[in-house]
């Protein structure tokens, strides 16, 4: 096709590109914050003196934000996915043997792959590991409450431990967890780092926990409680759960210019 | 009613809590557990570059430090490159150094360091140079959702004053809360960061 034809050029000028709708197709779509909790919520008194006041500075990504690190198999091991082993000294953790396994997209439905997930939680009566954690609740001598997992091509994920308990903490006299599994994600690009939590379907302590409703939307709310699914369960061992994970899209959806793997 | 675009909503974010050492460090937690353990030593003594070490309290809004922090960086090597298929810049990697560090604050103290090397100057948008700077990322139990800022560095007044981020703080007063004051001490070369959550000397954060 004879691109010329279609307008007037006048000599000298350089030659005509073809529309491209973004200049810069690897950044980030702009967080929705109306689905995450804002940074001061009073019934979550700790957030009150650590929530930052001054208005948020939007910054257009740049190259610093959408890169971020890169994770391969060296960096874990082979029972890193595996809480009921990893940390195992006697014999098995004491608790309901649960799989949780899904799938990490963007918010264009995209898998997310190869991209380090981490998990952290309390142990089955829901005492963390932890030397800050004077919970009355019993340490299990065989659970460490820790893991990661590199996603798969597609995606996916999964990882093996106990159901957490719940365990009361100071926010009002009587303030309970609900039972939570603790998640940590890079994505692909500095601004898709996310910390989140799990929670179990069911479970009444959701409904009342100012954790979780620090969480304006209930929409947003349900999407970080994991169905029982029980077709992945293995029969006569363990019960699994499935927790899929957004992370933000980026624009390469719509252009050429992908990155690899991406 | 119209067509559904059919997007994902991105998955809400919670706080990191009190413990979140045992996921990310557990040695801080007390107790030991991978075999690699991510840390706070980001460059070897064969990383190319200015040898620095980072060190800062994070402190609440009553200037109390918050010694249950978890901070992160991530930054360019030496050259000004990152260690990332989506910078094709035609500067050299540099073996071993992956430009990202994860710490916590010390319980008794607050106080966190990391040892690196000073970044380079990447590109910013519409073709303008940033200055160079290390890329923050803080979490804690009371923080609901992830803070992203980022560190300048005092010695570079010039690259500052150019920085187009930098440039985009509307009070001038506040882009003093992004940079870090160099100084030498037992040999090493020293850059103490505070981060501010709350209060008049409020760190600017960033939404990326």
């Amino acid at each position: 096709m004879n691109v010329q034809r279609q307008y007037f050029r006048r000599e000298g000028d350089a030659q005509p590109e073809p529309f491209i709708p973004a200049r810069n197709p690897l950044e980030f779509f702009q967080r929705d914050r109306d689905m995450h909790p804002p940074a001061y919520a009073p019934i979550y008194k700790t957030s009150v003196s650590r929530s930052p006041r001054k208005a948020l500075l939007s910054l257009d990504q740049s190259l610093s934000e959408i890169t971020g690190p890169v994770f391969g198999h060296d960096d874990i091991g082979i029972l890193d996915n595996d809480l009921v082993k990893n940390y195992a000294k006697t014999g098995d953790p004491v608790g309901e043997r649960i799989i949780v396994h899904g799938q990490v997209l963007d918010e264009c439905r995209r898998p997310v792959p190869h991209t380090l997930v981490e998990f952290w939680q309390a142990n089955a009566a829901g005492r963390y590991r932890h030397k800050k954690d004077t919970y009355l609740a019993p340490i299990d001598p065989n659970f460490g409450g820790c893991g990661r997992a590199l996603t798969d091509e597609n995606g996916y994920y999964y990882f093996r431990t106990v159901k957490p308990g719940p365990y009361p903490w100071r926010n009002y006299v009587n303030s309970w967890r609900p039972a939570h599994i603790h998640f940590s994600l890079f994505g692909s690009g500095l601004a898709q780092r996310l910390i989140t939590q799990m929670y179990f379907e069911g479970d009444p302590l959701i409904k009342i926990c100012p954790i979780v409703h620090t969480i304006p939307d209930e929409e947003a709310i349900n999407r970080l409680i994991a169905p029982l699914d029980i077709n992945a369960a293995v029969p006569h061992d363990c019960l699994a759960y499935r927790f899929d994970i957004v992370l933000r899209g980026r624009r390469s959806t719509l252009f050429e210019n992908r990155l690899e793997g991406n | 009613m119209s067509q559904a675009l059919g997007y994902l909503k991105e998955t809400a974010s919670q706080t990191a809590g009190p413990y979140v050492h045992i996921g990310l460090i557990p040695h801080m937690a007390g107790f030991d557990i991978f075999q690699n353990n991510f840390g706070n030593v980001l460059a070897g003594a064969e990383t190319r570059g200015e040898h620095i070490v980072i060190e800062g309290r994070v402190l609440d809004g009553t200037g109390t430090p918050v010694r249950d922090a978890l901070l992160e960086i991530w930054q360019a090597n030496a050259a000004g490159r990152y260690n990332h298929p989506a910078d094709r810049q035609n500067k050299p990697l540099d073996d071993g150094f992956r430009g990202w560090g994860r710490t916590g604050a010390e319980f008794d103290t607050g106080l966190y360091r990391f040892e690196t090397v000073k970044p380079g100057r990447v590109p910013g948008r519409g073709g303008r140079t940033m200055a160079p700077h290390v890329n923050f990322w803080v979490v804690a139990r009371g923080i609901n959702i992830g803070l992203s800022t980022r560190m300048y560095f005092a010695d570079e007044a010039e690259a500052n004053a150019a920085d187009p981020v930098l440039s985009m703080i509307e009070q001038a007063v506040r882009r003093g809360t992004l940079i870090a004051q160099r100084a030498s001490r037992g040999g090493k070369l020293v850059y103490t960061f505070d981060i501010v959550l709350q209060g008049d000397n409020e760190t600017v954060f960033f939404d990326i």
